[in-house]
């Protein structure tokens, strides 16, 4: 993204120079976006960062207790135990997504790349449920896997497999996987189109040397397309990362905040939203731990978001 | 970014990137097209039968297809209501994106001054930041503003994160603008807001476009902040209203499923319209231009 827009970087800006009442426009210029950006982000996220060495009683601040809130997340009970719950959940809800997800993507870009009869069709369909509310998605899926009424148990039945009916969203055992893949309904069409794009990237000369070369079409897959579709994987993997970490509406509307049954469905947003408004039944409530669990959270996304960016500047480089 | 995407060879007529497909690569194709389809067709069918028929022929078309679950929803259920507000906060947050977004891509996209490299890069920040944590400074804001539980406090936020996209986004487009064009009508005496609004702008229109939709569906669709901002019913946009809904009517399922499909309807409908851009558009920052 930025190499293109870099390497127009010098031209046209230079004959400009600046002076006072280009000054004042620029200014003009600058200023909305500027303003409206320090104050609703800049500021939320720095203040964020600070809450969390501070003490608190409802939504009023006290002292600064510098790590204590730290401190209690990591080793008093219930904290402790709820952050590595959610903490859990989170992890297996990037894996299972990367697993499956992920990889039934690549095949479907694999095999859209082929050019099939209705490609163009098949994008369109297959992105569809990606402009889709995760609300609507969850909503209706809960509908579907409902134990008595639902299709998908109807099905099950219908076609002699009634040993696997069961109350998919109701059953800690199955709870969690089953809303992975409620996701994986909604977001496939994403990662399927940005590795189809990825694909159709790969310079014609590049592919046409290794069939001069009697490569197969797996050799040409193997060799030619899978390396230079890594900033596409390592984009998608990052954004699944982003994704499976800041898991949030998906089990709300389905399993409700308290991430059930029995904190089955627990992920750190939910865990993070109860200590900031309190848990509706047990009036939990506390801004200490919460900021303290978001203050993890904002230093794992970044980080891992800063890291990716790094490799991907680096393969830029050794691709140019 | 700045150049026009480099999307997709096959569907604009180049070369197919792999060969030999087959039978299988249709049906695996299909298959995957109906596991897409079958539960938004069967969602619509849904809203036209009564709770009964759903429950005893979930599969078949209606029997008779009754409208009268769509009308409950819309009125009875304050969906009117919800679009409404989901109206208003999607396009003025949209509309602020692209006026404040534009605005700032241009001077830093067309002019070089000190902390202008600095500007741009504390925008770019913005993409990587996750806004939702700092979820309780902003209710104390917005309590202290007194925004809570007013339509401002979503566009507010919802514009102030579409920023940083949208400066990117478009300070790359003004940089790739070639220079003479401004110069030019700076020679011929042209104002600074005239050079922009009828110069500059129209030129970069594309990325205007990607801009739009890049927010537009998140913002329609997004939950989180009205749960934490909205309390009065008359001001819940529609992600934030069906929840109640569903509350509300949870055994009443043709209903359930009309405010379903009526609630998919305004999204498919414009995505079946302008499907490419909607691929372009959302996928922008994940697929290098």
């Amino acid at each position: 993204m930025s190499g293109s827009t870099r390497s127009a970087d010098a031209r046209p800006r230079a004959g400009l120079s600046v002076h006072t009442g280009r000054r004042l426009w620029l200014v003009f210029f600058l200023a909305p976006a500027t303003v409206l950006f320090a104050v609703f982000i800049t500021y939320p996220i720095l203040s964020a960062l600070a809450f969390s060495v501070y003490g608190w009683e409802g939504i009023g601040r006290r002292g600064f207790v510098g790590l204590q809130n730290f401190a209690r997340l990591f080793s008093t009970y219930p904290y402790s135990g709820l952050l590595v719950n959610a903490f859990w959940h989170n992890a297996v809800v990037f894996v299972i997504t990367m697993l499956l997800q992920n990889v039934v993507a690549l095949a479907l870009a694999l095999l859209l790349a082929r050019g099939p009869w209705g490609t163009r069709l098949y994008r369109v369909i297959f992105f569809l449920p990606v402009t889709l509310s995760l609300i609507i998605v969850g909503f209706l899926w809960a509908l579907f896997l409902n134990p008595v009424f639902g299709i998908v148990n109807t099905l099950l039945v219908a076609s002699g497999l009634s040993a696997l009916a069961r109350p998919w969203l109701g059953d800690p055992q199955t709870a969690l996987l089953t809303l992975t893949l409620i996701n994986a309904w909604r977001w496939l069409g994403f990662p399927t189109i940005v590795f189809l794009a990825g694909i159709n990237a790969v310079p014609d000369e590049y592919i046409e040397a290794a069939r001069i070369d009697g490569a197969s079409e797996w050799a040409v897959t193997r060799h030619v397309i899978f390396p230079l579709l890594a900033p596409a994987v390592t984009i998608i993997v990052l954004l699944t990362f982003i994704g499976s970490f800041n898991w949030f509406e998906l089990p709300y509307v389905v399993q409700g905040v308290s991430g059930g049954p029995n904190r089955s469905t627990d992920v750190l947003s939910l865990f993070f939203y109860r200590m900031a408004f309190g848990e509706v039944d047990t009036g939990l409530q506390d801004i200490g731990i919460g900021s303290a669990v978001a203050v993890l959270m904002f230093l794992l996304l970044v980080s891992v978001s800063a890291a990716a960016a790094v490799f991907l500047r680096r393969r830029e480089v050794e691709l140019a | 970014m700045s150049a026009p995407p480099a999307w997709g060879g096959t569907e604009r007529g180049g070369p197919a990137r792999l060969r030999g497909w087959s039978p299988a690569t249709q049906a695996v194709l299909l298959a995957n097209a109906v596991l897409v389809l079958a539960p938004m067709v069967i969602m619509g069918l849904s809203a036209f039968k009564s709770t009964r028929e759903i429950f005893q022929n979930p599969f078949g078309l209606p029997e008779v297809w009754r409208l009268e679950n769509f009308s409950k929803v819309w009125v009875e259920a304050h969906f009117a209501l919800y679009f409404r507000n989901s109206l208003i906060v999607t396009a003025a947050s949209v509309a602020i994106i692209l006026a404040f977004g534009a605005m700032a891509g241009y001077a830093l996209g067309r002019f070089r001054f000190g902390g202008g490299d600095f500007l741009y890069l504390y925008f770019l920040s913005g993409l990587m930041l996750p806004v939702r944590l700092g979820i309780i400074p902003l209710f104390i804001l917005m309590r202290d503003l007194r925004l809570l539980d007013t339509l401002w406090s979503l566009i507010l936020i919802y514009a102030a994160s579409g920023l940083p996209s949208a400066v990117f986004i478009l300070t790359g487009f003004f940089r790739t603008l070639p220079g003479d064009l401004d110069s030019a009508a700076r020679i011929d005496g042209a104002g600074e807001w005239l050079i922009f609004r009828r110069i500059m702008l129209p030129l970069v229109r594309p990325a205007l476009v990607i801009v739009a939709v890049y927010n537009l569906i998140p913002v329609w669709n997004d939950f989180f902040f009205p749960l934490v901002f909205i309390q009065s019913d008359r001001l819940k946009t529609l992600p934030l209203g069906m929840t109640a809904f569903f509350g509300q009517y949870y055994t009443d399922w043709a209903t359930l499923f009309a405010g379903l499909t009526l609630a998919a309807v305004p999204v498919v409908a414009l995505y079946v319209l302008l499907s490419q851009h909607f691929i372009r558009g959302l996928t922008a920052g994940a697929v290098k231009g």
